[in-house]
């Protein structure tokens, strides 16, 4: 019996209690969302996107949710700061805004879900799950769609630059084993620019699922940075889907980093809809122990003149699976596109596993389109010469694997957030045992 | 100070090294000539602990310990530099991050806090411009780019850092243009202390009139077939190997 059927029932059964505990506005996308998963229901691995993780088995542990929206206490030493860097810090403790000013202003809107459809319906309405009707939704957007209560929006309004960077600091909580929904909806009307960071910590070492759903939409010439990092315990994982639509002349940098966790997948899907609009996506990956990493990626060039950059890194330890698949997709009309693809990986240990798949599809003229990718292991002559220096074995192999680290890095335009970031991953290759410098996760045992 | 006795040394299954008998004393230079392929890389290599060569025979003692108990980078701790043949290139370690951990290392070792930036960026100064290397060298990748010399250059730049006491040459004068050389040899003859030895792997007779071995070691298929003076070079120099392979039979 599939897994999905668990959470149907608890959905069929607790309706109302989840509605209450929500807003009209996102209550009235449950049913459709519902008949999709009782028609389609879960992907299986024979699904060509689903090879790497098996989603059944992800949603099968008998998961609690936080229906009744208790409040959970947390802590605020979650700090994270980007030194050198002006912010605005959010908590978000599993679905909901616990800490941080809620800015709701002409200008710019950060804030809960449920306030942004309180405030500004006709918004909502646009743009909220508004695309699962088209056949762009897949079982696990729809499941967050069912269940989901709350979450987060940024909005920027047109032309406005939001200058200081957007930093949410998710926590995992809750003291029984937990399925969270979160949503995050991003929209960039024309012209606007913002820059986000979303930290996944964990907040205790109990079993947690957190199922999100990100929403992306960029107007004409708007700018935005986006960026994700995974720091969690092992107990935790993350089923993510994230779906851009990026209008004329829009630039997008996005980012996933993942330091440490349980299982960690994200399909991501970025529509290039206006000409000359360009991305430029990276992926570093650290899996050691059981980690189990999948980054699904689609890129789908619609328009003419647009340019996509993919660079995607894994180091992997351990028993770690890492799997990277990553899909350009050049439409009838998409002329002059620019596509780039590298998938490149270390595998540090016999027993670590890395699949990875770039594919490319051209039913365009005229297009320059790379991809590539690598599977290696650390040249030895290298490690010897860093060993006859002085430098012991564990340490040359951290030094190159920051080395490796480095050229996905160094693409985060913001010298601050990359340092930042640098450290993690420093810390992360030093520290196999404890907590890195910011504090942020209870214990990494 | 470094003592090797009935030495054998195999790689990929096949003999190398086949009892090779050394002394140095503090202080001293040997010099080890010995054509294509007869293993004078080979002992480098096993002096070092690179685990590619299996030691199948023989002992190594260095400041009297036992040497082959000890793995590469305790090596390196206690003072035995070898300026690679082949210098690898590291890409994206920068030699700066490189040679602080190396320099943190040893440190760490001798029971010393590890080295303040303020004081690493002096040292490293310092050295630079005892073999004239720029300073753009210490922010790019170890080796990423430089060419033959620059990479020789380099070697004796991490040597000058580390400050060891044995130093193995192996061919560190081939590739280096004649001013080059003279700038490496001098910078060596300058790190040179009274307690510091070397081995001197060359093929050419140029980089001993900088050097001035107390001591000229031949080698041939695996074995050290005559040891002498200094003129022992010049005899090389100017009648090759072959009179030598003579002597062997
Ligand atoms: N890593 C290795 N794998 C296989 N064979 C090796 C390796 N290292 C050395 N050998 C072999 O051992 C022998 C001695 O090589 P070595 O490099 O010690 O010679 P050498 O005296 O340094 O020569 P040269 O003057 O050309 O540098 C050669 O036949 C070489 O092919
Ligand atoms: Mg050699």
């Amino acid at each position: 019996m599939s897994s999905i059927n668990q959470y149907i029932d608890l959905y069929l059964q607790h309706a109302d209690l989840l509605n209450q505990g929500s807003h009209p506005l996102i209550n009235a996308h449950r049913a459709a969302a519902l008949s999709g998963l009782q028609t389609h229901g879960l992907p299986s691995r024979k699904d060509e996107r689903y090879k790497y993780t098996d989603i059944d088995k992800a949603l099968a542990p008998d998961y609690g949710l936080n229906l009744q929206r208790l409040s959970i206490p947390f802590s605020t030493r979650y700090q994270c700061r980007v030194p050198g860097m002006r912010s605005r810090l959010y908590h978000v403790v599993d679905d909901t805004l616990a800490g941080g000013d809620i800015l709701d202003t002409p200008q710019i809107f950060v804030g809960p879900l449920t306030l942004f459809a309180e405030r500004y319906p006709e918004k909502f309405k646009k743009y909220y799950d508004s695309e699962s009707e088209s056949g762009k939704s897949n079982a696990l957007a729809r499941l967050n769609t069912m269940l989901v209560q709350n979450g987060i929006v940024v909005f920027v309004a047109k032309g406005y630059k939001e200058s200081d960077l957007l930093q949410f600091i998710n926590l995992s909580a809750g003291g029984v084993p937990m399925l969270t929904n979160r949503r995050q909806l991003i929209i960039l009307e024309s012209g606007a620019e913002a820059t986000i960071l979303a930290c996944n910590h964990s907040g205790s070492q109990i079993d947690h699922l957190t199922n999100e759903v990100v929403e992306v939409w960029q107007e004409e010439g708007s700018k935005l940075q986006y960026y994700t990092i995974d720091d969690t315990v092992a107990s935790d994982s993350i089923l993510n889907t994230t779906h851009i639509v990026q209008s004329a002349g829009s630039r997008l940098e996005y980012a996933s980093i993942t330091l440490s966790g349980g299982l960690a997948r994200r399909e991501v899907d970025i529509y290039l809809r206006g000409a000359d609009a360009s991305v430029q996506a990276s992926g570093f990956v650290v899996g050691d122990g059981e980690q189990h990493v999948d980054n699904n990626l689609l890129v789908v060039h619609d328009a003419p003149a647009c340019q996509s950059d993919v660079l995607y890194k894994y180091i992997l330890d351990g028993q770690a699976v890492g799997a990277f698949a990553g899909k350009v997709y050049v439409s009838p009309g998409a002329e002059q596109t620019d596509s780039q693809e590298t998938n490149a990986n270390m595998c540090m240990s016999p027993e670590a596993r890395m699949y990875t798949q770039p594919m490319l599809e051209i039913y365009a003229d005229d297009v320059k389109c790379n991809h590539g990718s690598t599977v290696g292991q650390f040249n030895d002559n290298a490690l010897f010469y860093m060993n006859q220096r002085g430098i012991s074995p564990e340490d040359g192999r951290k030094l190159l694997q920051q080395a490796f680290a480095w050229d996905v890095i160094e693409r985060i335009p913001l010298l601050p957030l990359r340092q930042r970031l640098m450290r993690m991953v420093e810390s992360r290759f030093r520290l196999a045992d404890s907590c890195n410098d910011c504090g942020i996760c209870i214990s990494k045992v | 100070m470094l003592e090797i006795q009935n030495l054998h040394a195999s790689v990929e299954g096949k003999e190398i090294l086949k009892g090779i008998n050394l002394h140095i004393n503090p202080g001293e230079v040997h010099a080890l000539m010995g054509p294509n392929g007869s293993g004078k890389s080979t002992l480098s290599n096993v002096l070092v602990g690179n685990p590619l060569y299996t030691v199948t025979q023989g002992t190594i003692t260095f400041k009297g310990k036992d040497l082959l108990a000890m793995p590469a980078e305790r090596r390196s701790h206690e003072g035995i530099f070898m300026s690679f043949q082949q210098p690898v290139e590291i890409p994206g370690v920068s030699m700066n991050s490189f040679l602080r951990a190396a320099v943190n290392a040893k440190r760490k070792y001798m029971g010393q806090p590890p080295i303040s930036g303020a004081e690493f960026l002096k040292l490293i100064k310092e050295k630079r411009q005892l073999v004239g290397l720029d300073d753009s060298f210490t922010r790019r990748g170890v080796n990423e780019g430089f060419s033959g010399g620059e990479r020789k250059r380099n070697e004796i730049f991490q040597m000058a850092v580390l400050e060891p006491v044995l130093t193995i040459l192996d061919e560190t004068d081939s590739g280096l243009d004649v001013d080059a050389l003279r700038i490496v040899a001098e910078g060596f003859n300058k790190l040179r202390t009274p307690q510091s030895s070397a081995i001197c792997i060359t093929h050419y007779q140029r980089m001993l009139d900088y050097l001035r071995p107390d001591v000229v070691h031949v080698m041939l298929n695996g074995c050290i077939v005559k040891t002498g003076g200094p003129e022992l070079a010049n005899r090389i120099e100017e009648e090759g190997f072959d009179w030598l392979k003579n002597v062997e039979n």
